[in-house]
């Protein structure tokens, strides 16, 4: 056969084609489909740079001195060279505050996400994948959880495990692991249905392996969506929990607490809100983009 | 007998849904010996998918299960193999070709990453630079281009599509190959191109085939054997010989070919067959082809009527053929 004769008679060449085609891995062709994508690059250069200042606040203040301790003379300072945001009314700066309130508002919110799109994604993906009993039970759960408001849930659950970082984090996670869970099933029904989902099935792969390789990537639109608004509602969380003393405790800095003990200063000194406020709009919209952006670049029918 | 690569015995397989039982496949026997094609014929609702759905054991969860009968694949009794077992058989003994390669590849993946994961599960003992060689061969082998492997599905054209369906289907040189209309979402120059190549591959590899279609004509070009389905039953196999040459009909297959043009005689119109399958949920007593049968008697609508030998290789399933037959 001639082609077969092609290919052995120049293995070398073929090893060429190999290197090419090994480089060109996935993750390699969706950073160039991202790469493209502005309004993602701006999205993923903010939320660097939010990243990098956050993590690298150590180097400009200190977290004892400038964002814990009060120095009541200083209250209500206005912006200025020392303070560049003003102080708050216990005399911390106010841009110490925010940047080291950015580590704990960030983490939280993006373990969150990882602890509801893990459960979610095994349940929502196991529901619509085997069907019939399993998805009857596993939505029957889901549905009794969904008529639960998501932050009162995430209240009683703080409540009954105690308060602390780890616990938070597990509550909102799972809080938001029901509305994960139907958006995962929904997506994934449609494409269980696809003639490649069998066709794989006929090529003899396992059912981890369809659901993890052929369903799952074709359903990650709607489900980094709603990830990223994931992190959003999950900082406002916080907040609401922080609010009743059941989320970050005082002296420690974080967004949504910051946010809410600035409503009473609002009229006077409304950059006491604005810095977090600012700050969760900036971090979230990023995400945002960056999501979208994501989501084109894993399809390769967008590419143009 | 003993080279028959697949046995069909007495097969039943059933749908149950909320409203009724569908009554899909009723009684089929059928063998296929090594290297041979086999065409399986007959119009939409037939059964032709159920049966390999159910070689394959890709039934619908839940909903069609085989209720008798026994496919013996190549020694081993498909129906009493475990789960796991049937994957290793899938894709590497037997594999299948779907119908639309719109739909049967993968969107988001590129079409040499899915040629190379049949082989991944099959072959696991192979390096990924040898799988990477053998991907570059299957699609020169189905004459596409071995540096667009990195591309992906919706870049290529329908019949190249089915191209790559077939790549991946024979990467593992399956011992059979189970084609659903594997041609009927292409156009005709196409299909000719597929159905060559599929032909060619077919001998080059010494895979057994079943081909299901409605197309007589691919049937005439390509298959062994005929087996004429309708009703989930099969009521005519023989030889390409038997049933394009043969004198003998199911008057169901004579309907078949009345139904298609022909450019040698001048007719005006066409001769469907009036009428329609019986629902598959309702079968009537006898035989299942009655109400639009022109010899209909009274002992067809009592008597289901017996697989008669009417030629040294050539079955028709009718009650016409009584007195013909050596039975």
């Amino acid at each position: 056969m001639t082609a077969t004769e092609t290919v052995s008679a120049s293995g070398l060449q073929a090893q060429e084609r190999f290197k090419k085609y090994k480089k060109k891995s996935q993750f390699r062709t969706i950073w160039n489909r991202l790469k493209k994508n502005r309004l993602a690059m701006l999205g993923l250069i903010i939320f660097s740079v939010i990243l990098i200042i956050v993590l690298g606040a150590d180097l400009a203040f200190d977290y004892e001195a400038d964002a814990i301790a009060q120095h009541l003379s200083q209250r209500f300072k206005h912006p200025s060279w020392q303070h560049l945001l003003g102080t708050d009314q216990y005399g911390r700066d106010l841009l110490a505050r925010v940047i080291y309130g950015g580590r704990i508002s960030l983490f939280v919110g993006i373990a969150t996400i990882c602890v509801s799109l893990t459960m979610g994604i095994v349940i929502g993906a196991s529901a619509a994948y085997y069907g019939g009993w399993v998805d009857n039970v596993l939505m029957r759960f889901t549905d009794m959880f969904l008529a639960i408001p998501h932050t009162l849930m995430a209240l009683t659950l703080v409540a009954a495990l105690g308060n602390s970082m780890l616990n938070l984090i597990l509550a909102m996670g799972l809080s938001n692991t029901p509305r994960m869970s139907r958006l995962v099933r929904s997506a994934v029904l449609g494409i269980t249905e696809q003639d490649y989902v069998k066709a794989a099935r006929s090529c003899g792969a396992k059912d981890s392996r369809i659901i993890f390789r052929h369903i799952l990537p074709n359903a990650i639109g709607p489900i980094l969506v709603q990830a990223t608004q994931t992190v959003a509602r999950s900082v406002l969380t916080i907040s609401a929990l922080s609010f009743i003393g059941l989320g970050i405790s005082e002296p420690t800095p974080e967004w949504g607490a910051m946010l809410s003990e600035a409503k009473s200063q609002m009229r006077y000194h409304a950059n006491l809100a604005v810095a977090p406020g600012v700050a969760i709009i900036t971090s979230v919209l990023s995400l945002t983009l960056l999501g979208d952006g994501l989501r084109d670049a894993l399809d390769p029918r967008l590419k143009n | 007998m003993s080279d028959n690569l697949l046995k069909i015995k007495d097969l039943h397989v059933m749908y149950r849904t909320d409203d009724a039982n569908i009554y899909a496949v009723n009684g089929v026997d059928l063998s296929l010996q090594k290297g041979k094609t086999l065409g399986l014929v007959g119009e939409t609702g037939a059964g032709k998918t159920t049966l390999a759905l159910s070689v394959m054991r890709l039934l619908p969860d839940n909903v069609g299960f085989v209720t008798g009968g026994s496919i013996t694949f190549d020694e081993f009794e498909v129906m009493k193999l475990s789960e796991q077992d049937m994957r290793l058989l899938r894709g590497k003994d037997i594999s299948m070709i779907f119908q639309d390669p719109m739909t049967s590849l993968n969107p988001i993946k590129t079409v040499g990453s899915q040629i190379d994961e049949v082989l991944e599960l099959h072959h696991p003992e192979q390096s990924a630079t040898e799988r990477a060689r053998q991907v570059d061969r299957m699609m020169e082998m189905v004459g596409i281009p071995a540096n667009r492997k990195g591309e992906y599905p919706h870049q290529f054209s329908g019949g190249m599509k089915q191209r790559i369906v077939i790549a991946i289907a024979l990467a593992c040189n399956p011992k059979l190959l189970l084609a659903d209309e594997p041609t009927t979402a292409l156009d005709v120059t196409i299909q000719a191109q597929v159905l060559t190549m599929m032909n060619r591959l077919k001998s080059q590899l010494g895979t057994s085939m079943i081909l299901i279609t409605h197309d007589l004509g691919i049937v005439a070009q390509i298959c062994d054997e005929v087996a004429i389905m309708y009703a989930g039953e099969i009521v005519e196999k023989g030889t390409v010989e038997d049933i394009f040459e043969g004198t003998v009909h199911h008057p169901y297959t004579v309907g078949l070919f009345g139904a298609i043009p022909n450019l040698k005689e001048k007719t005006r119109r066409l001769h469907p067959i009036e009428g329609l399958m019986p629902d598959p949920a309702t079968l009537p007593q006898g035989c299942y082809f009655a109400d639009r049968c022109e010899h209909c008697t009274v002992r067809c609508r009592s008597e289901s009527p017996q697989m008669l030998r009417v030629g040294e290789t050539h079955r028709v399933k009718c009650h016409l053929f009584c007195n013909q037959s050596g039975v």
